[in-house]
């Protein structure tokens, strides 16, 4: 006997399980374990891919295996997606070895965005840490196109080394940009780095924070997070104005495997961002 | 710099936040102002510890002889941070170099006149011993921190760990 009712739900599957082919355009190696794909992206009934700050896809190297990556191009200019992404298992470096012209799947884009229209108005302070700079990048194009709409600009960012920095030229327009400020800090530096070394958190010292008028945006390894957030709200920036962008194993991307249960959560559905009440209770607690 | 000057600039080091008129111009009495170029040393490991600095602009990197790795730079030090705290703490010797990578303007205070000062004036010696306990406890966390090695876990964005 049949069962009808499997064949009925395979094909009333959610079409967000079913990746859409991409085009790889081109591969840039940002460290020597990090690299960024360029991605001509699928285009949906002739709809461009529309994404916010914030999102990510599950992108899939065919015969290997899929994999949950922020979204780090520029939301404005959705006929070009990157994804900047960390080597470190079989999906990953699978992805690193696509050429130009090479076919990958996407699904998405999946998950909460970053807050940008209740930053409207007030200074924005970004912190990131190592990767955690990628799925920033599209707040800080998005601020800096809209520039007169926001207050001061703060961009914190750490990394391991001088080695591992991300984004290097951009970081560098990005310091000129009006009333914008990037400071960055690596874990260790050698007599060639004449910038700061030490951790980010270190950082806050050397800015006189409007806090009443600042909103923070927080992501990087969960216990830099935890001790960026406390730093923020010793410095008397309230809990409700920081956000965050968590990090799980994601396997589905909406919310139905469960993989990336976090609590009551899941990352792929309620998060990845998340705003600091939403989940402080959670940070750094074992078994979560 | 007049000491009233040099009072009123200090009052305006983060350091000293909220100190009162009082034992600030204890404190201003021990101070001076100083300069180091870019490029120099403002101390080396080993030597006696006989200031510390309340740096006002500039930045300062605290250096380690790492043996055949030569030197290893393990933290820097900005304007509004306090420089030492050896001066403090037996046997009173520096525990790294410190090198200028700007310009450095700092306030510079004489760690004989200010132990003297926190000996003769109880409320004086609590009030810094208080304030550079906050400093120690700061750096201990930033170096426990550093320790964790955070960024060189192998774990890639959004959990993708394979």
């Amino acid at each position: 006997m049949i069962d009808t009712n499997i064949a009925v739900k395979r094909t009333e599957a959610p079409i967000s399980m079913l990746p859409a082919l991409a085009t790889v355009r081109r591969v840039i190696w940002e460290t020597d374990d990090t690299y960024t794909l360029l991605i001509d992206p699928p285009r949906a009934n002739g709809r461009s891919f529309a994404f916010s700050a914030g999102q990510f896809n599950m992108v899939y190297a065919f015969g290997t295996g899929e994999s949950a990556i922020s979204i780090s191009s520029d939301p404005s200019r959705p006929n070009m997606l990157a994804h900047t992404i960390h080597r470190v298992g079989t999906v990953t470096s699978a992805l690193s070895r696509l050429r130009r012209g090479d076919t990958i799947g996407l699904r998405g884009p999946f998950g909460t965005a970053w807050p940008i229209e209740e930053a409207v108005g007030k200074d924005v302070c970004i912190a990131a840490g190592g990767i955690g700079l990628a799925p920033l990048r599209p707040v800080i194009y998005t601020l800096l196109r809209r520039r007169e709409e926001f207050g001061r600009i703060m961009i914190l960012y750490g990394a391991r080394s001088p080695l591992d920095l991300l984004y290097r030229v951009e970081l560098e327009e990005w310091s000129k940009a009006a009333n914008a400020e990037v400071i960055i800090t690596v874990d260790r530096g050698d007599s060639s780095w004449k910038g700061h070394i030490g951790v980010v958190t270190g950082l806050f010292s050397y800015l006189k924070m409007d806090t009443p008028a600042t909103l923070a945006m927080v992501c990087g390894p969960e216990v830099m997070m935890k001790y960026t957030c406390e730093e923020l709200e010793r410095r008397g920036l309230a809990a409700e104005r920081i956000y965050l962008s968590m990090e799980r194993n994601m396997k589905c991307g909406v919310g139905l495997c469960g993989h990336c249960q976090f609590g009551p959560k899941f990352i792929c559905k309620d998060g990845p961002v998340f705003s600091l009440p939403q989940i402080k209770h959670l940070l750094d607690r074992k078994e979560i | 710099m007049k000491p009233q000057d040099l009072t009123e600039s200090l009052h305006e080091h983060p350091f000293l936040n909220n100190m009162n008129e009082e034992l600030l111009k204890t404190l201003t009495s021990c101070a001076s102002n100083v300069v180091f170029n870019e490029g120099t040393y403002l101390f080396h490991e080993g030597e006696d510890a006989k200031t510390f600095y309340l740096l006002r602009s500039g930045r300062v990197v605290l250096e380690v002889r790492g043996g055949e790795r030569g030197q290893i730079r393990i933290q820097t030090v900005g304007a509004g941070e306090v420089l030492g705290w050896s001066w403090l703490i037996s046997p009173y010797k520096w525990h790294f170099d410190a090198f200028a990578l700007e310009q450095v303007h700092a306030f510079a205070i004489d760690a004989s006149c200010l132990v003297s000062k926190c000996e003769t004036d109880c409320h004086f010696g609590y009030e810094m011993l208080r304030r550079f306990s906050e400093v120690l406890e700061r750096r201990l966390e930033a170096t426990r921190l550093q320790l964790l090695d955070v960024y060189g876990s192998a774990v890639g964005e959004r959990g993708e760990n394979y």
